[in-house]
């Protein structure tokens, strides 16, 4: 299928938030007022100075940015290729590019007047941040975790509940991500009145995928500079993890429209894609769910199917709608890492950086391993390093002592 | 366009009563009993019924009504088999509304076009999808009202009167008034709250309203019917048939009239509401 290419790949979504033919507001009557509430107040907020002053001051002192670029010089030479720039979104206040869209939202819904918060997590990281930001602002949180990710993700279950955040085992479902977010839209129907949904990722419905994605474009926007400043130019190509895809598009936004820049989103491949997975683009089709239309892994009755990944923040049958659209008109290429190619390139950055990633960002790393010694000594990679690995050093440390599958 | 619903509701108005309205799930638990469950329902007392969609991720139901969505999958149900079992329902009877309700995402995969045509000659009336708000409404609300079927919008208490009008200007059939803020099977709404609510929405439109979510008892259900054209009850239904099953979820020789038994209580509490509250 052929697609005219736009004038631009940034302008999007249309106003009512569709990017082509995904994106939308497919969500029930209960919470359309308030998505609208939202979006109304996410336009004025965007158009008041005093509300971007406000947040650089909280990004420069208390999530402390600009996070570096740092070039990786051991696995530049270890890969004998491309010239590898980590942008290290995991040294920020809470250990992953998260913060950045929740300390937006949590100041919107300061201005909308919200006092309770509620929010889905997959890893834990969002619900981190989430639970962070509301013990700094005196907030309610609430945060819904499938029971599987809060066995598996511990030390940040632990994190939340100590910054005061009630955290919810879901039950119902695959007891994973996409439960989680079922059971948060379920408390926001049932709470509207009072609550703010503060969503993860750049799904959802509209207006959800555009704020987030507004609120991680700080990623590509520092890049951008920083790579000027080093390099005098821009780089040639950029790499990041996918789960709901939102520290990638935090990365790719900003340069989506310079034509020499390749861009690659990395899929969770899980077990391989003819087996369980969680590759939306690769192994889905488009269908509707979670308030938007986006690729999805369903079966042939329109059923979401089970995914799955060695990562808990990539474990999403789904993936955010601006990506998918990305996708279609061919302007970012979507590869997917397995289980497997994660962990040796977890284990391959820790030795050779001295920097333990998280599962999610060590999808990316492996196909950096297999892009970089393909480009040339003068081609500079970016790859986004959306969090650190604390939170799976016990889960990592099981598999490599053979204590689980 | 004359549907069956309003020629339903235009009889219950001569005769001056409310509508009762039963929802259960198709295919649950399995395709065999699920059809003996619809059949039975005009006869124990539904005036409209409404016909679940199974669905793996419900996410404005709670959890009896996605686990009666789960169990139907489980048991093999699809769309299509949801469409064969209308079809075998409209057999014997050609006078009861049936509405199906769910979630957008298998009627958009099955093919909308061809999704309104199978339903229509299957003997569909009208179509509730909880997740296509009016902001959605080219996706399946207009192709539906131009294959000759219902769409039945949900209104809820944070549907202001300035909404209003937009949720009802391509509703037809009846208004569904969602009595709460919450999911299926949540507590109920009060009476009285209901009847204001009622009143509010009459004034954009001479729709029927009916009210749902949390109508348990023959009691609450009579309450409701004297403020409203009809009551809805799914919850309770879909609890008696799930405590009717064996310890695998299979049915057993109760199933059926376990589901009957309490349409027809609920169906008791409803006829002579209005009567009642003259
Ligand atoms: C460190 C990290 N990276 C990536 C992700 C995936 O999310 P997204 O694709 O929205 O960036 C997560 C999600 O939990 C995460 O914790």
């Amino acid at each position: 299928m052929t697609i005219a290419k736009p004038n631009s790949y940034r302008s999007g979504p249309d106003e009512r938030g569709h990017f082509g033919i995904f994106g939308g507001r497919f969500v029930a009557e209960t919470l359309m007022p308030l998505i609208l509430d939202l979006e109304q107040a996410y336009t004025a907020a965007k158009a008041d100075p005093a509300f971007q002053a406000e947040m650089n001051g909280y990004l420069k002192n208390y999530v402390g940015r600009p996070s570096p670029l740092y070039f990786a010089e051991r696995l530049t030479e270890h890969l004998g290729g491309a010239k590898i720039y980590l942008k290290r979104e995991e040294l920020n206040h809470t250990g992953s590019h998260k913060v950045n869209n929740v300390l937006g939202q949590i100041m919107l819904a300061r201005r909308m007047g919200k006092k309770r918060i509620i929010a889905e997590t997959g890893a834990g990281q969002h619900g981190v941040a989430t639970a962070t930001l509301c013990a700094r602002f005196g907030l309610e949180c609430v945060v819904y975790m499938g029971a599987v990710d809060v066995e598996r993700q511990q030390p940040n279950v632990i994190r939340m509940e100590m910054l005061g955040a009630k955290v919810v085992p879901v039950q119902s479902g695959t007891r994973t991500l996409k439960d989680a977010m079922n059971e948060a839209l379920r408390d926001w129907v049932t709470n509207v009145h009072n609550t703010f949904y503060c969503i993860g990722t750049v799904a959802g419905p509209h207006p959800y995928p555009t704020l987030v994605r507004d609120f991680q474009s700080i990623i590509g926007n520092e890049t951008k500079a920083q790579m000027q400043e080093v390099e005098g130019r821009l780089p040639d190509s950029l790499v990041a993890c996918i789960g709901g895809g939102s520290n990638a598009m935090g990365l790719f936004h900003p340069f989506l429209d310079d034509p020499t820049v390749e861009i690659f989103g990395v899929e969770a491949a899980g077990h391989g894609l003819t087996q369980l997975h969680a590759a939306s683009i690769a192994g889905g089709r488009p269908g509707v769910l979670h308030g938007n239309r986006t690729y999805l892994l369903m079966d042939a009755d329109g059923q979401i199917q089970d995914a799955h990944s060695i990562s808990a923040g990539l474990d999403y049958p789904g993936i955010g709608p601006e990506h998918s659209w990305l996708h279609e008109i061919g302007r970012v290429n979507y590869l997917s890492a397995t289980d497997d190619e994660a962990l040796a390139a977890f284990q391959l950055l820790s030795k050779l950086e001295g920097i333990i990633p998280a599962l999610e960002p060590a999808h990316a790393i492996a196909k950096v391993m297999e892009l970089a010694p393909k480009r040339s000594k003068d081609h500079l990679m970016v790859v986004n390093l959306s969090g650190r690995g604390d939170k799976d050093v016990p889960q990592v440390g099981d598999i490599l002592r053979g204590n689980s599958k | 366009m004359t549907t069956r619903i309003d020629t339903r509701f235009a009889e219950l108005k001569k005769q001056g009563r409310s509508a009762f309205v039963t929802y259960v799930m198709a295919g649950d638990p399995d395709l065999r009993t699920s059809l003996d469950i619809v059949k039975a329902l005009p006869k124990a007392g539904a005036d409209v019924i409404e016909l679940g969609i199974p669905f793996t991720d419900p996410m404005a139901d709670g959890p009896s009504i996605q686990a009666a969505g789960l169990r139907a999958l489980k048991g093999g149900m699809t769309l299509k088999k949801t469409l064969e079992l209308v079809r075998a329902f409209r057999k014997d009877d050609d006078v009861t509304p049936l509405v199906l309700m769910g979630y957008y995402n298998p009627i958009y995969i099955y093919g909308v076009d061809k999704f309104l045509a199978d339903a229509k000659t299957a003997g569909v009336d009208g179509l509730i999808i909880v997740d296509l708000p009016p902001e959605e409404d080219d996706e399946l609300c207009i192709p539906a009202l131009k294959a000759g079927l219902n769409f039945i919008r949900l209104a809820t208490p944070t549907t202001d009167d300035k909404r209003l009008p937009a949720v009802l200007a391509n509703t037809s059939g009846f208004v569904y008034y969602v009595s709460i803020a919450g999911i299926t099977g949540a507590a109920a709404a009060d009476a009285n709250a209901v009847g204001e609510a009622v009143a509010r929405i009459k004034r954009h439109t001479s729709l029927p309203i009916c009210v749902g979510f949390g109508i348990r008892t023959p009691e609450a259900a009579r309450a409701i019917a004297q403020k409203a054209d009809g009551s809805v009850v799914g919850t309770a239904l879909v609890d008696a048939l799930k405590n009717s099953l064996d310890a695998e979820g299979r049915a057993t020789a109760k199933t059926v009239n376990a589901v009957a038994e309490l349409t027809a209580a609920l169906a008791q509490g409803v006829k002579g509401a209005k009567q009642a509250a003259e």
